[in-house]
């Protein structure tokens, strides 16, 4: 098994891939929260991903992505036996895993990957764990029953009303809550919009929630500076003072538009005309 | 058509140092093609010959690798120049790169004789002649093997110092194993310095020949998290460790407006620019934005490479810089030639905000005029804000070039290992050592020199110290 192959795929969801890597040396570090950064080829951008779960013996590290850009489309598109460039990690500090009795675990989309690890270790702490899990659609969940089997309640909401509840996942949390049930702790992991939404929301119920932010990132050490957030006014860099962040002091509307600083860039990517055209034109851009 | 470096102080009695030819700035501005051509061989002979054989030299003190530097000088004066590159070789592995980077007018330049009365020998220049030829020339030296009962020693960053370290260490024989967390080796020469400076075939070929005198390279491992500091020297079984890890955390200015789009630190400029290819961007795939007028917030060389590389990727580039020219810290060359290829320069500058559009992408920098007040600790003259001065400059672009330091990760992982007030680590000026035996750290993570060659005479050093403690372990 060389370096950074791909020992194993499968596709959890449409666009959603989930890919076991060998990596020992990351195998034997990371902790519930923590990243890597790969490249899928010489070409490649360098992009931050999350480790699902690892596996000490193997040597492997399992991430799971969804295809949203160029480099996820190419990484969706190694097979079993293939390398990858490179891969550096784990980075970031790993989550604090503590005891607080009632932990709300919500995770929408792609997040529930990264949740996941989270969740064991919530639950191996002694937490008693409520997990709300949300998608569009029912043939986008995965990881459901890993998650169930470790929590005490499970909730599912579909925007399409395909499973579970039928709506956003903030009115389902905002159900549980108004229900009166005490939650000690919560950690929000989804896409920005979903976790602006759940802080905006456990923000009301004195409801203490970390969210874990994927902000544009060059090389992850804390070299570059591309991944600055402001939290509680103050700028901080996820690859070395998070990723995770307490979610009642990160200034989403900021990151939202930071992580939009190469849309057009993106999208010149994705279509392969431009790209030719562009590389006809002497492979520089004015 | 080529520009020459303008003649200082007209010499009576030595004849003047051959001009240094250089790309025309026009040509120049619009690639990343190296912009210092270096001596033609009638020029190096010359220039050797202007140089004085000093009995005491007063050049090797002033280079902090110790290079025998009147003796490559009369080794290529003499046309020997396998002999040349044997000397330089002895004390510096990249001379290649220090011959084009280093700042040789502060180091063996200016304790030149002959700058006394005229100008000194062009010694930076002679380096990379000789260091070039070998390139040319010489195949590089077949792979060494090291001998696998010496005692393993690990080297963490590859840059400058890292490199250096890992030479020396290696050329004592160890078993040495240089880990870089980039997917590239070369630290700064590699994500910092642009390509028009330092070409990436002199970088490469200069690694490889550490490579070649036995020295492992893993790229990928950052020391820390993915290995500990504790488990390289416990469980890995390495004897020793210097420690190279850089100034790679970028301060801000921390002024409204510094997170929007289109501002970046000059470490994530250049970084995506250099390490990352985007001025290939599509061939390569890492974007950069230039727009059409950046800003470069600083005086530095990293400013002066910020704004050269922003100007070659179609902007128009300004600098803009508290002081005035004369406190820049940046190389005369550079700013010379920053300026020959049509950066401009806005003295006295206080940047106050940046001002952005709907879409969170940056438009302007505000900023105040400044005087120069009383000096400072530096020295240097204080920039006073002058009231009611206040103005803005356009930008789509806005680098932030205001120092770096020193990478917090290693010291969090490592609660042993000192650290000074600004994150330095605490070393002994001898030898280098840190508050843990056996390891040892230089360049920017401990010192504040902030230059390539500071570095690697802090490898040297260490190196050395690194040497006698195995040994004296080993006894």
């Amino acid at each position: 098994m060389s370096r950074f192959e791909i020992v194993s795929r499968r596709l959890l969801a449409p666009t959603v891939t989930l890919m076991e890597i060998a990596a020992p040396r990351v195998a034997r570090k990371v902790k519930a929260g923590q990243f890597i950064i790969l490249r899928v080829d010489e070409q490649g951008e360098r992009v931050p991903l999350t480790v699902a779960e690892h596996d000490l013996e193997k040597g492997t590290i399992t991430v799971v992505f969804q295809e949203v850009g160029y480099t996820t489309r190419r990484l969706a598109e190694k097979q079993v036996g293939d390398v990858i460039s490179d891969l550096l990690g784990p980075l970031g500090r790993p989550t604090e895993v503590k005891h607080y009795g009632r932990v709300l675990c919500a995770a929408g989309g792609v997040g529930i990957a990264f949740i996941y690890p989270e969740v064991k270790a919530f639950a191996e702490a002694g937490n008693e764990l409520t997990s709300v899990l949300a998608a569009r659609s029912k043939d986008l969940l995965f990881f459901v029953d890993e998650i169930r089997a470790l929590s005490k309640e499970l909730h599912i909401a579909t925007d399409d009303g395909s499973a579970g509840y039928h709506g956003l996942i903030t009115d389902l949390l905002s159900q549980l809550l108004e229900r009166g049930r005490k939650y000690d702790y919560c950690i929000a992991i989804g896409p920005l919009p979903m976790m602006r939404a759940t802080t905006a929301l456990t923000r009301e119920f004195d409801l203490p929630t970390t969210v874990s932010l994927d902000p544009i990132m060059v090389d992850g050490t804390g070299m570059c500076g591309g991944c600055r957030v402001t939290v509680g006014g103050e700028v901080k860099f996820a690859c070395v003072d998070g990723p995770e962040f307490d979610g009642h002091q990160v200034d989403f509307d900021e990151l939202a538009k930071r992580k939009r600083a190469f849309f057009e860039e993106e999208q010149c990517l994705l279509n392969p005309e431009i790209v030719r055209l562009e590389q006809q034109a002497g492979g520089k851009r004015g | 058509m080529s520009e020459e470096t303008t003649a200082t102080k007209k010499p009576r009695n030595a004849s003047p140092r051959n001009p240094l030819p250089r790309r025309d700035p026009k040509q120049r501005g619009k690639d990343f093609e190296e912009v210092a051509l270096g001596f033609a061989a009638e020029a190096a002979l010359a220039e050797a010959k202007r140089c004085l054989q000093c009995k005491r030299p007063s050049c090797v003190r002033g280079c902090p690798v110790e290079i025998n530097i009147p003796s490559f000088i009369a080794a290529l004066a003499e046309e020997r120049l396998e002999d040349a590159v044997r000397v330089l070789k002895e004390k510096n592995a990249l001379p290649a790169i220090c011959g084009r980077v280093c700042p040789q007018e502060t180091q063996c330049e200016v304790s030149c004789v002959l700058g006394r009365k005229g100008d000194p020998v062009a010694i930076g220049a002679l380096e990379r002649f000789v260091a070039d030829w070998e390139i040319g020339h010489l195949p590089l030296p077949e792979p060494c093997l090291p001998d696998p009962s010496m005692p393993k020693v690990a080297v963490i960053g590859s840059g400058p110092g890292g490199l250096t370290a890992a030479a020396d260490l290696a050329r004592y024989g160890y078993r040495v194993t240089l880990f870089e967390s980039l997917h590239a080796p070369g630290g700064v020469l590699r994500y910092g310095i642009p390509e028009f400076r330092l070409p990436r075939v002199i970088l490469d070929r200069e690694i490889e020949y550490v490579r070649r005198l036995g020295v492992e390279i893993e790229t990928n491992v950052l020391i820390g998290n993915t290995i500990t500091l504790e488990e390289l020297l416990g469980e890995e079984g390495f004897g020793a460790a210097f420690i190279a890890a850089g100034a790679g955390l970028p301060y801000f200015l921390h002024i409204p407006g510094e997170n929007l789009g289109g501002v970046y630190s000059a470490n994530e400029f250049l970084t995506r620019i250099n390490l990352m290819k985007a001025y290939r961007f599509p061939e390569y795939h890492t974007p950069i934005r230039v727009g059409k007028q950046a800003v470069v917030i600083g005086g530095g060389n990293v400013a002066m490479d910020s704004a050269r590389s922003a100007l070659r990727l179609g902007a128009e580039a300004t600098l803009a810089y508290r002081r005035t020219r004369a406190e820049m810290p940046a190389r005369l060359e550079e700013i010379e030639n920053a300026l020959a290829e049509g950066v401009r320069l806005m003295e006295l500058i206080i940047p106050l905000r940046m001002i952005g559009d709907e879409d969170g992408h940056v438009v302007a920098l505000e900023c105040q005029r400044a005087e120069l007040g009383e000096p400072d600790e530096s020295g240097r003259q204080r920039p006073v804000p002058v009231p009611n001065s206040e103005f803005s400059i356009p930008a789509d672009t806005v680098v932030v070039a205001v120092s770096q330091a020193p990478n917090p990760l290693l010291a969090r992982s490592e609660p042993r290992l000192r650290t000074n007030k600004w994150g330095k680590i605490i070393v002994d000026p001898e030898t280098g050592e840190t508050s843990i035996p056996g390891v040892f750290a230089g360049g920017d993570i401990a010192n504040d020199a902030g230059t390539v060659i500071a570095a690697m005479g802090d490898a040297k050093r260490a190196a050395r110290a690194m040497h006698e403690y195995v040994q004296s372990r080993s006894r």
